[in-house]
């Protein structure tokens, strides 16, 4: 049945607007991929460059972020005045960069959407902090957001050039802590990042590469960054170090630090300069920190010096087993078995080192005379590798001997047969 | 001679007719001039194949080749087994002082142009004897699991893959996959110990049966000679030489018994300076210095196509040198053969004294 011509016309009218708005959308598609702040910052002087260079790697950028997200204004607009429009924020106030990042961070509904697993609580933990609390007071000085984390051009803490990845993070706490002009208003001193870079703890992270090594953070937090109190100081160690500080809550020492107000691990180790635990700090040893509190010849002092006598035997006794088998070794002798049943005799050291901090001496024997059954049978083992080693070279002496006999019996024959051959020639 | 030995001899007479054996040692002549040192490297050889045959039978009492259990028995056998360390040194260091004294020979055998006619054969054969032990020293390299064999053995394996066309399919068939594992374990121990034994006896008696029939070649230029019987005279030199190899091989053992090394951990990243056995060290070298591409063509696949065109001419060489075909002198191809030379003694010392050349 054939349309009536209003309908054709309907139709037709239909068909054009369609087209229409396809044209017509072409270039609001267009303008939508366009960014105006980059397109400009990119033209302009070096500072205000910069932004628009550092955004091309930042993070919130590989979430889809852009400029217009944090600062407002309309990117698809050419004209400034047109792209700074009402909804423009520009940059925060030193003061409110705090606020002005937790209103995306703080908000787990907003941050839900790009990760899941972020925590949400950076803001509430900021303002704990002594950063924070500076800020509160209007002391613009301490720290916000942008000092740790940068600007433009922010990395995940996960991201080794990040500067808040642990090897980083030294180095973005002494741009603060390590300057004089900056701490001398708060009284602080500005040697803990060098005493750090000389710990064993940086050792182990800078040298060792172990990133489970503590950084300023770990014992400080993060955003809510503070000075640990003295009482828990040994807990802050504790976290990683739980065995040491278990055995320490039940030495007589917790009562007596506890009464005297004495910060626990702090008091024998240092803080940020903690060097490798070492038995010089034993009493008697050449950094003895026993006689902090004990006088040389007191009772204390007495029995510190029988654990130290009892781990020096040890120590002594192992060195011992060991250049045992190394001149084994050196020998040709296969001797690793006998290494690594040394390990058990290292084992039972480093047991009995850490058992020092329970100062229970009983204990300390029976863990040293458990690895000393071990040592005596390297040494069993070690003194054998050696006699096979003299039996070695007893044989090969016998053998080269019967071996020369032999090959001159075999020249003499040759001979023989060469006089032979020209006698009958 | 006493009565029971003139019945055993008639008993094995008619059996192995020892007769005719006696008659051709006694007949059989070895003419003697101012080369004739380098006969004695043939017989230096076989005497190194059956110290590899008698200790690595030893070997397989004990070692089991599988990824959890290769390294520990080969440790087993270094510190707890009577004498172990001893057989497993023997056998290794038997084994690179068999691949030394091969190329020796080989090259001496060159230089002296013993592959003249009617020796083609003899010399293929012995060509194809160097390449066996070469996929000896490569397969065995492995067994002992260790850090060293199992990086050597990925990188040795990845230069198979660069073949043209058929690169990838050797390489996958040589490790039984795509990486170094327990299935290249048992591949390798299987060619070690079955295959490649098999083959190299059968080549070897060929060898040995042409050696013995055609007799030893006189270099071009040398006349008539005098000659020295091959029994008893030629075997008791020999046996001169065998007797000073062991003693060697002893003392080396007893002061530089071979390592089991660190069992390898395939997860490790590769440890730095990591290299092949020292035989394979020319060409190592090469492929470190060859520019990454030649013309439109990479590199590499060129430098490996060239090693592979340069030992079939090797292997040609017989019907290549026509001149000494002729008992004429064939100074361009001892030329190129000391060119060779050189060139695996410079760039074999390079892989030791510069080891970060090329990178």
């Amino acid at each position: 049945m054939p349309l009536k011509s209003s309908w054709r016309g309907a139709i037709r009218c239909g068909r054009l607007g369609l087209a229409a708005l396809v044209i017509m959308s072409a270039p609001l598609s267009l303008s939508a991929q366009k960014n105006s702040c980059v397109d400009c910052h990119l033209g302009m002087d070096d500072a205000l460059k910069a932004p628009a260079e550092g955004f091309n790697a930042d993070v919130h950028k590989q979430f889809g972020l852009s400029c217009q997200d944090c600062h407002g204004g309309n990117p698809a607009q050419d004209d400034v005045e047109l792209a700074k429009d009402r909804s423009f924020k520009g940059s925060p106030e030193r003061a409110k960069i705090p606020e002005f990042c937790g209103s995306c961070h703080s908000n787990s509904e907003y941050m839900r959407r790009f990760n899941p697993n972020l925590r949400v609580d950076q803001l509430v933990l900021y303002w704990t902090s002594q950063h924070g609390q500076l800020l509160k007071k209007g002391d613009t000085s301490g720290a916000v957001c942008t000092d740790c984390h940068g600007v433009h051009g922010i990395q995940p803490a996960s991201f080794p050039k990040s500067q808040v990845f642990p090897w980083n993070i030294p180095q973005t706490c002494g741009r603060c802590h390590s300057s004089a002009d900056t701490m001398k208003a708060y009284g602080i001193s500005i040697k803990q990042v060098d005493d750090y870079k000389q710990s064993v703890h940086a050792r182990a992270l800078f040298e060792k590469k172990d990133l489970s090594a503590p950084v300023c953070n770990d014992c400080h937090g993060n955003h809510g960054a503070a000075p640990p109190e003295i009482s828990s100081i040994a807990f802050v160690c504790r976290q990683c170090h739980p065995s040491a500080g278990d055995l320490f809550s039940k030495s007589p020492h917790k009562e007596a630090f506890d009464s005297l107000g004495i910060s626990e691990c702090e008091a024998c180790h240092g803080n940020h300069r903690i060097s490798p635990p070492s038995d010089e700090l034993l009493a008697g040893g050449k950094q003895d920190v026993c006689v902090q509190c004990h006088e040389a010849g007191t009772e204390a002092h007495r029995t510190g010096l029988q654990i130290r006598k009892q781990i020096d035997d040890f120590v002594s006794s192992s060195e011992a087993a060991k250049s045992l088998l190394a001149a084994a070794e050196r020998k040709g002798v296969e001797v690793s078995e006998a290494q690594f049943k040394l390990q058990d005799a290292k084992t039972a050291l480093v047991l009995a080192r850490n058992l020092t901090h329970g100062l229970s001496l009983p204990e300390i024997e029976a863990n040293l005379g458990a690895g000393g059954k071990v040592l005596a049978e390297v040494k069993v083992r070690g003194e054998a590798a050696l006699s096979e080693a003299k039996f070695r070279r007893s044989g090969l002496i016998i053998a080269t001997a019967f071996i020369i006999l032999l090959a001159a019996a075999l020249y003499l024959k040759i001979r023989d047969l060469k006089g032979s051959a020209k006698h009958e020639g | 001679m006493s009565k029971w030995q003139e019945k055993v001899e008639a008993y094995l007479e008619p059996r192995f007719q020892l007769s005719a054996i006696r008659n051709f040692a006694n007949k059989k002549k070895v003419p003697e001039h101012r080369h004739s040192f380098w006969y004695f490297f043939g017989g230096i050889c076989l005497f190194l194949f059956i110290i590899q045959v008698l200790t690595g039978v030893l070997l397989l009492l004990y070692y089991t080749p599988s990824v959890d259990t290769a390294h520990e028995s080969v440790q087993f056998i270094m510190s707890q087994v009577k004498f172990g360390w001893l057989i497993r040194s023997v056998h290794s260091w038997t084994a690179n002082i068999l691949v030394g004294v091969l190329f020796i020979h080989m090259f001496s055998t060159f230089f002296l142009k013993a592959y003249r006619p009617p020796r083609e054969l003899t010399w293929i054969t012995g060509f194809l004897l160097l390449v066996l032990f070469l996929a000896f020293g490569f397969s065995g390299y492995l067994l002992p699991w260790n850090e060293l064999s199992f990086f050597a053995t990925r990188v040795g394996t990845d230069i198979a893959g660069v073949i043209p066309f058929v690169g990838k399919a050797l390489k996958t068939f040589i490790l039984g996959g795509q990486e170094v594992s327990d299935a290249t374990l048992t591949r390798f121990f299987w060619l070690h110990v079955a295959v490649l034994p098999a083959i190299a006896i059968l080549i070897m008696g060929i060898h040995i049966i042409l050696v013995q029939t055609l007799g030893m070649s006189k270099p071009i230029g040398v006349g008539e000679t005098k000659e020295i019987s091959f029994f008893p005279e030629f075997i008791l030199k020999d046996a001169l030489g065998w007797l000073i190899i062991l003693a060697v091989v002893g003392a080396v053992c007893v002061f530089l018994p071979w390592e089991a090394g660190p069992k390898a951990d395939p997860f490790a990243s590769t440890p730095l300076g990591i290299k092949p056995e020292w035989y394979f060290t020319f060409m190592f070298t090469t492929l470190k210095l060859v520019p990454a591409h030649i013309f439109t063509i990479e590199g590499e696949i060129l430098a490996v196509l060239g090693f592979m065109l340069g030992g079939l001419l090797l292997m040609l060489v017989p019907f290549l040198d026509r001149g000494a075909a002729r008992e004429k002198r064939s100074p361009i191809f001892s030329a190129v053969g000391l060119a060779v030379v050189l060139y695996i003694v410079v760039m074999t010392a390079l892989t030791y004294l510069a080891p970060n050349i090329g990178k």
